[in-house]
């Protein structure tokens, strides 16, 4: 048993149920109890949905635990079958209802018998694994199946298209700035003259997975969903993949250099210098903006890093090349992919931090205070309390990170959006100046920004107003400096001259 | 209590339909006790709908937590006594609670987890009460959750107070459900024009502070969802329920406290002319809703007592969806239902116990209501086809008791028939194709 309060990755069904709903006319069939269903309501209200969910409960109740589902999951299957017309049905036990050990495969396999979709069992251990292992595990087997089957009835592709194409493999729904990191892919691969032969899961039909070896190569945007996919048509039918995120300039640019390697082996020799030096001197204005006297603000700055591999990996990277923020630390909640971001952010952030313990994410930051955070909704949580400011970038988020507006992470428009969020996190540089000079506007009262509340100290009445003095944003911090200062000499009063002692005494 | 709702169609779907985990009741429960600690005993799914489901409650250091089952508790390789020990020895260091309550879920009961075999055991040794509540979806639906909770707590409320005051003449009464503090204030005060006395309120804002619950003391229900906690304090501690319609609009309060008067002997005056001033009061409101028509697709057990006061208003009301109906509790409730009907001569609606939602939406379909109480799930998809909704779980945690709330149980169903006098949407962009 484990005390948790909050958790960055889900439960397997929920990395299931976003690659069902993800596809066209699939359903979900949950074996779960009364409110398990959660999932349509955070579809329906996150991503604001006008259709309904296509994902329903075959519930499991007290009447199950005594004798058994018996025919109730295969009358549902048969049932959503009949309304729905549906292409596939895909059944997945929840954490409560995989102890109960029914035989659901032999269940599937007697539905599949009656109805006219195909139905699947999603192959998801919810002890073993979360969320995004649990999406990338069932991308894999809905394309292994529909391509065995295609094989089956000679109905598969295998004949490549004639100009160069690719698979987009990994979009899914509820994942953070896909819908506007997809039309920013669409662009990309335009501009590099590539066709997209498939875009999974997202708007696709299972039928049309036959198709996805005619493309040249796979592309893997998102590293936690798409990459088994990817090694399975690599194996099967000798496809190679770009597991690159093309997210900020040098990202791209090896992403870009993948594309050309592929090509390559095809026999087709592109070359895109030219195409990436226009782009990041006149589309992406990243490049101009990092050497523009404003960003000359933002060095020796301090931030850290914390969200999914693929998001805090680049970020991390974008931080350290491109605008010269110095990273505490980088870190990810993607545990059992530790290993591969260890290697990616090495030479970028002073330390890495694998964990998916929530409190050692704040105590670290509250530790290191940094000047910017970027993190999840759980970071910007922290940061409110730390009073830093923090700029989301990747998931688990709020309504607030599906934005109406085009916000694409991905590509060279993605560039500019993170350049800003990134720009805009940090306290602008003539009011940093001012602040600094004049004491600041906010002179009023005194924030208490320590975490925890062992706080025995007391302050003389000019110590306190002198703490009134300094700015706002970074007064927590020297706060918090001459109490570790005075604890450390043993004061357990704190008046001006030891103010001034632990300002001359701590550097920085 | 007669029951004389022979004229009420009563139906049983599928009980396919969507509502909240009743382990939800935490996110109401704690804040109203103040001392209290919430420990869910279950899986990552518990876990992740309540951190969703609460929103950004889950950042304000909550007194609550999930005790996280592994692979080793499901298999039994662990010792469930030692693995509850060490948590609740930790959250006793680091909270100090009370109490600390034991929410069982779906896994505990698959796995037939001894809670409350365990529980006593703890409890001696850590010297902090530990009360279990049974809270799983296999059981129950979303409010139902707290109705677990009250009817563990009954058990902990004392026997006697002291000695002092005991007056044998006085009959005492305790209110049963959680309402947010004013309402407390605000129902007590009603009584108070009476002189009844509340003697007490199962939950009290302090889990110290329990209500004294004597033999043959009467206690009466605020919440229709709360059969168990009833039937609790009538056989396990002998006490005489007062069966009422419940305090959710003018009407409604007026039954309440007119049932309640009834059986200590007073005359309710004023009573009337109090309901009517209300009502009077709403005009603005009423005039807005009068001859519309509303269909309640059922998830929290608000329903009966809801469309009620919905039909007293001049609505019409299409169906009546609910998870679980408990003719005996809600009797009073059902009666004053058909009464209503008759006096504002409409029909009387049919009630859907355990619906389903994909035959509800079909019904909807061809009913075209002008407004859906439904659950969020369902809410974007019906707006998105031109059909009003109100988002169901507002009733739950919004002020609905008494006569001062009734307005703003009219604020939360005339909320889409205003924004659509308000905003400029042009209908046909939606309604084509529902």
């Amino acid at each position: 048993m484990k005390l948790a309060y909050w958790m960055y990755a889900g439960p397997a069904h929920i990395g299931t149920l976003r690659i069902a709903s993800s596809f066209k006319n699939v359903h979900a069939i949950m074996h779960a109890p009364l409110g398990d269903d959660y999932f349509n309501v955070m579809r329906s209200m996150l991503e604001r949905d006008r259709n309904f969910t296509p994902v329903t409960a075959s519930i499991v109740d007290r009447h199950v635990l005594a004798r058994g589902s018996r025919e109730k999951v295969i009358n549902n299957i048969s049932r959503k079958d009949k309304e729905e017309n549906p292409d596939l049905i895909i059944l997945t036990p929840t954490c409560t209802s995989s102890i109960l050990q029914e035989d659901l495969n032999n269940f599937v396999k007697r539905a599949s018998l009656e109805s006219t979709a195909d139905v699947l069992l999603a192959d998801v251990n919810h002890y073993r694994i979360n969320e995004l292992q649990a999406s990338d595990r069932t991308l894999e087997q809905i394309i292994s199946f529909y391509l065995e089957k295609a094989a089956k009835d000679n109905s598969i592709q295998l004949e490549k298209s004639t100009k160069p194409s690719v698979n987009i493999l990994g979009m899914v729904s509820l994942g953070f700035h896909n819908q506007h990191d997809l039309i920013e892919l669409k662009r990309f691969c335009h501009d590099l003259d590539i066709e997209i032969n498939q875009i999974v899961p997202e708007d696709s039909y299972v039928n049309n997975l036959k198709l996805l070896p005619r493309a040249w190569f796979n592309l893997i945007p998102y590293r936690e969903t798409g990459l088994m996919a990817a090694k399975y048509l690599e194996k099967k039918f000798d496809m190679p993949y770009v597991d690159v995120v093309p997210i900020g300039l040098s990202n791209i640019k090896s992403c870009i250099k993948k594309i050309e390697d592929v090509l390559k082996t095809y026999k087709l020799n592109r070359n895109y210098t030219s195409y990436l030096e226009a782009q990041t001197k006149y589309i992406s204005q990243a490049a101009w903006f990092s050497r523009s006297i404003d960003c000359q603000n933002l060095i020796g700055k301090t931030a850290i890093v914390f969200g999914d591999t693929t998001h805090a990996s680049a970020i991390t990277k974008i931080l350290h090349e491109n605008m010269g923020i110095h990273v505490l630390w980088s870190g990810t909640y993607c545990t059992h992919d530790a290993q591969w971001f260890q290697e990616e952010v090495k030479g970028y952030s002073d330390q890495v931090i694998i964990t998916d313990d929530h409190q050692l994410v704040a105590d670290l930051i509250a530790k290191t205070e940094p000047n910017a955070i970027f993190g999840t909704q759980m970071e910007r949580h922290i940061g409110k309390r730390l009073n830093i400011p923090c700029g989301v970038i990747s998931s688990p988020v709020h309504i607030q990170n599906f934005p109406l507006s085009y916000k694409p992470f991905v590509g060279y428009e993605g560039t500019n959006q993170i350049a800003d969020l990134i720009y805009n996190s940090f306290t602008l540089g003539m009011e940093d100046h001012l602040l600094d000079l004049f004491g600041g506007h906010d002179t009023t009262q005194i924030i208490t920004n320590t975490l925890s509340a062992t706080n025995e100290l007391t302050w003389s009445t000019e110590a306190k107003q002198e703490l009134t003095k300094i700015p706002g944003f970074i007064r927590g911090k020297v706060k918090r400096n001459t109490e570790r200062f005075a604890r450390d000499n043993n004061y357990d009063h704190i008046d001006l001259q030891i103010m001034y002692e632990a300002k001359e005494k701590i550097s920085g | 209590m007669t029951l004389n709702n022979h004229n009420i169609t009563f139906e049983c779907e599928t009980g396919n339909y969507h509502t909240f985990c009743p382990i939800s009741c935490v996110a109401w429960l704690y804040q109203k006790i103040e001392d209290s600690f919430f420990l869910v005993v279950g899986t990552k799914t518990c876990g992740y709908f309540l951190q969703n489901a609460m929103g950004v409650m889950i950042f304000a250091e909550p007194r609550y937590a999930m005790a996280e089952l592994e692979e080793g508790d499901i298999s039994a390789q662990l010792n469930d006594y030692i693995e509850l020990k060490n948590l609740c020895q930790r959250i006793k260091k680091d909270r100090n609670p009370s109490v600390i309550f034991w929410i069982g879920t779906c896994t505990t009961e698959i796995i037939k987890m001894d809670l409350e075999g365990i529980a006593p055991k703890l409890e001696a040794e850590l010297g902090i009460p530990i009360i279990v509540a049974r809270a799983n979806g296999l059981d129950y639906a979303f409010t139902q959750g707290e109705d677990t909770v009250l009817a563990a707590m009954c058990q902990r409320c004392p026997k006697k107070s002291g000695t002092k005051n005991t007056n044998s003449t006085q009959k005492s009464l305790v209110i049963f459900g959680s309402v947010p503090a004013t309402v407390n204030t605000q129902l007590a005060l009603e009584l108070r024009q009476y002189n009844i006395q509340v003697s007490g309120w199962l939950p009290s804002a302090r889990y110290t502070e329990l209500p004294v619950i004597e033999e043959g003391c009467y206690v009466i229900g605020l919440n229709p969802f709360l059969s168990r906690t009833a039937t609790t304090l009538m056989r396990k501690r002998k006490t005489k329920l007062i069966g009422a319609p419940f305090p959710i609009g003018p009407d409604g309060t007026r039954a309440w406290l007119e049932k309640i008067c009834s059986v200590f002997h007073v005359e309710p005056l004023g009573l009337k002319e109090k309901e009517a001033q209300i009502w009077q009061n709403l005009h603005k409101y009423i005039t807005l809703v009068q001859g519309k028509s509303v269909f309640f697709m059922g998830d929290n057990l608000l329903e009966i007592s809801l469309a009620r006061f919905l039909i007293r208003c001049g609505m019409i009301v299409h169906e009546i969806g609910i998870p679980y109906m408990d003719k005996r509790y809600q009797g009073a409730e059902l009666n004053l239902l058909e009464q209503t009907c008759q006096e504002m001569q409409v029909r009387i609606p049919k009630i859907i116990e355990k619906p389903d939602n994909y035959n509800q939406l079909d019904r909807i379909r061809d009913l075209q209501p002008d407004l859906v109480i439904t659950g969020m799930a369902h809410a974007n998809p019906l707006e998105a086809r031109g059909i009003n909704t109100k988002w169901s779980v507002e009733f739950t945690f919004a002020s609905i008791h008494g006569f001062a709330n009734a307005r703003d149980i009219l604020e939360l169903v005339t909320r889409p028939l205003r924004r659509n006098l308000n905003v400029e949407v042009i209908p046909s962009t939606f309604s084509q194709t529902y």
